[in-house]
């Protein structure tokens, strides 16, 4: 089983030379750590930057130069900012390669759910759903299972929708898993991890082809 | 040139009053116009809808004027961080329309370039499209999104001169050169009013044409909200 970091060590290997990333907020914020340092990657975030660097040194952060969790930030060399229409103009037009967020629930068809639970305070969607609208490949980051034991893979999304038929591929504790064709397809199991734990995991409809192979981590 | 420079946040802010709808610039606090708001939460005007993308936090921001209860209806999308935002929305003291964040983005820019509407993807399926006119374009689903209608648009840039040209900085940019002329008086505050001929025309982010007001604020105090950063090595 793979905690956070694992999970977004796990996701790092899905960003490709050339790729311009979106990473949301938590799980997704770890993947910037793992990924290659021999490959060309930018990281945009949505509030207005596109080359995010690290957290500033002590002393040395600027107000004016957050990321879109509000945590001051520094640029790479090749940095640019620009206005919020600019900067969701670059993944409305499909120009952010790569997307990867977090979820509360995901549904076999791809549908996400992430932003508001009824009867509970809610903070609002923020750059959730316009991202998932438009991004062609979107990756979401989360555990298996809620904190209940309760699978947050579904046959059908119980809590209101982020975004329909747009996930198309999940990373848990537990698995990797492709959606196609209104189904789970379990592609890789976390180390340690039987597929029959997974299947006990899936609410949704798991597909199982063949050897399913251990993570390479 | 067209002097578009007034002296002071009071002489900016005149004409203001009960029932308006004000855009606000920012995001989280990082480019807020720290200076206006300060002004409103003087002026005590009420009733007013705020077209923001955040709503500041307790003691700071957009947070000030919740707190006087000044503000009855806020266009957001995203609102956490903030007690008394909560508890006014939960009581049903303040209305809010959430609004994701990129079409939050171009609704201001569809006001500020005459565009009465535009189709987006974004909050199709969701609740956020429930009663609006929807298309189906090349086999994907869009939704119908009027632009925003504001009486005043409150911004903040980084220099400006007194022609009304406009440089920001960071990503304290943001939505502030969006709300330009996207309302009916557009006032700008900048940390820094030079004179005319100071800025390079080349590297103007925003043209003076769509600001009415412009002034050098008084103190900004640029709040931090998440002050994360790494040890020295």
């Amino acid at each position: 089983m793979l905690d956070k970091n694992g999970i977004a060590k796990r996701i790092a290997k899905e960003v490709k030379n050339g790729y311009y990333v979106n990473l949301g907020i938590g799980i997704p914020t770890l993947v910037a750590n793992f990924v290659r340092d021999d490959i060309e990657v930018e990281f945009q975030s949505e509030n207005g930057v596109l080359g995010m660097g690290p957290f500033p040194y002590e002393g040395e952060e600027d107000a004016d130069i957050i990321n879109a969790g509000k945590q001051t930030i520094t640029t790479m060399p090749g940095a640019s900012f620009f206005d919020s229409a600019t900067s969701f103009s670059m993944i409305r037009g499909k120009h952010v390669h790569l997307t990867i967020l977090g979820a509360m629930e995901v549904s076999e068809n791809g549908d996400i759910a992430n932003w508001k639970i009824p009867g509970k305070m809610v903070k609002g969607m923020g750059g959730a759903m316009g991202l998932v609208a438009s991004a062609d490949n979107i990756i979401v980051a989360m555990m298996h299972t809620n904190k209940r034991g309760e699978s947050k893979l579904l046959k059908r999304c119980s809590l209101p929708l982020t975004g329909v038929g747009c996930v198309t591929k999940v990373v848990t504790n537990l698995a990797v898993l492709e959606i196609k064709n209104n189904q789970f397809y379990l592609l890789e199991r976390a180390p340690g991890v039987s597929v029959e734990v997974i299947q006990n995991a899936t609410e949704g409809t798991l597909i199982i082809e063949g050897e399913i192979p251990e993570m390479n981590l | 040139m067209i002097n578009k420079k007034v002296n002071n946040v009071r002489e900016a802010l005149l004409g203001v009053t009960n029932n308006m709808t004000f855009m606000l610039g920012g995001f989280g606090l990082c480019g807020i116009p720290e200076n206006a708001i300060s002004e409103l939460v003087r002026l005590e005007i009420k009733n007013l809808t705020c077209i923001s993308n955040n709503a500041g936090i307790d003691n700071f921001g957009l947070g000030l004027l919740l707190q006087n209860k000044q503000i009855n209806k806020m266009i957001s999308s995203y609102v956490g961080e903030n007690d008394e935002f909560e508890r006014q929305m939960l009581s049903g003291e303040l209305e809010v329309e959430l609004t994701p964040q990129g079409t939050l983005a171009e609704k201001c820019r569809a006001a500020q370039a005459g565009f009465p509407a535009f189709y987006t993807p974004a909050g199709y399926g969701t609740e956020v499209a429930k009663g609006k006119e929807t298309r189906e374009f090349d086999g994907k689903m869009h939704v119908l999104e009027p632009a925003f209608k504001a009486d005043f648009a409150f911004v903040k840039a980084w220099k400006g001169d007194v022609a009304g040209n406009l440089i920001f900085k960071g990503t304290a940019r943001n939505f502030n050169p969006l709300m330009c002329g996207a309302a009916t008086i557009t006032v700008v505050e900048v940390e820094e009013l030079v004179p005319l001929g100071v800025l390079d025309p080349n590297q103007i982010h925003t043209p003076g044409i769509f600001v009415q007001r412009i002034f050098q604020g008084e103190k900004f105090e640029k709040r931090i909200e998440q002050r994360t950063v790494r040890k020295r090595s």
